[in-house]
C-alpha cells in the first residue's frame, strides 16, 4: 500500500467535483475554527460554543460531501450518511446541555463553599 | 483534473481535522476544571469521527462509514456518562 496517500482520486464531473471540494474546504475551516475556539477562549461558558459549531456545521458539510462523492462514484444515490447526520444532530444538544448543567452545578457549589473569595467563573445574578 | 482538485481539497480537510484533534488534545491535557476535560473529550470523539469519515472518502470505501457511526455512538454514551457523573457523583442511581 505504498503511495496510497499520493494516489489521485477518481475523476468526477466538474459540476460534481466543485461542490464536493468547496464543502470539504469549508468543513475543514469550520472544524479548525471550532477547535481553536475550544483551545483559546478564556472561560468554560465561552469555550462550549466552539465544539458546538464544528459538531453541527462541520459534520454537516463533510457528510454532504461524502454523500455527493459516493453517489458520483457508485453511480447510484447513497444516502446512508443521513444516519450519522440525524444521530449527531439529535445527540449534540443533549451532551451540550448536560455538560453545561454539570458546569453550572459545580460552579454554584464551589461558590457556595468559598463565597467570600471572588471566582473567575461566570457570575450569576443574586437569588435574594 | 478534477481528481487532483478533490485530492487537494481532501488533504486540506484532513490537515484541518488533524489540527483540531491536536487542539482538543491540548485542551484535554491542560483543562483547568473537570468539565473542561469532559467537553474536550467529547470534541475529541467528534473530531475523530470526522477524521474516519474523511479517510472513507479518501480511500473510496464505504466500510469506514460504519466505524464513524460506532465512534459517534460510543462518544455520545461516554460523554453522557461523564457529565452525569459530574452532576451527581454517580452514574446510575
Amino acid at each position: 500500500m505504498t503511495g496510497f496517500l499520493t494516489r489521485p482520486m477518481a475523476d468526477l464531473s466538474i459540476w460534481l467535483a466543485l461542490p464536493i471540494a468547496l464543502l470539504l474546504v469549508l468543513g475543514g475551516l469550520i472544524t479548525l475554527i471550532g477547535a481553536l475556539g475550544l483551545l483559546r477562549l478564556p472561560n468554560f461558558y465561552q469555550r462550549i460554543h466552539g465544539p458546538a459549531v464544528f459538531i453541527t456545521v462541520g459534520t454537516g458539510c463533510f457528510l454532504i460531501a461524502s454523500m455527493l462523492y459516493f453517489s458520483g462514484t457508485l453511480e447510484r444515490p447513497v444516502v446512508h450518511e443521513l444516519l450519522i447526520t440525524a444521530f449527531v444532530l439529535l445527540t449534540a444538544p443533549i451532551v451540550s446541555m448536560l455538560t453545561m448543567r454539570a458546569a453550572v452545578y459545580r460552579d454554584l457549589r464551589a461558590r457556595r463553599k468559598a463565597s467570600d473569595e471572588p471566582t473567575t467563573a461566570y457570575q450569576f445574578p443574586d437569588d435574594e | 483534473m478534477t481528481g487532483l482538485m478533490l485530492t487537494a481539497a481532501l488533504g486540506f480537510a484532513l490537515l484541518c481535522v488533524m489540527l483540531a484533534l491536536i487542539f482538543c488534545g491540548i485542551r484535554l491535557l491542560l483543562g483547568p476544571t473537570a468539565q473542561d476535560r469532559v467537553l474536550a473529550l467529547d470534541s475529541l470523539w467528534m473530531a475523530a469521527m470526522l477524521f474516519i469519515l474523511l479517510l472513507g472518502i479518501r480511500f473510496s470505501s464505504v466500510v469506514y462509514f460504519e466505524a464513524a457511526l460506532l465512534v459517534a455512538l460510543i462518544g455520545f454514551v461516554s460523554s453522557i456518562a461523564l457529565a452525569k457523573f459530574l452532576i451527581r457523583g454517580e452514574i446510575i442511581e
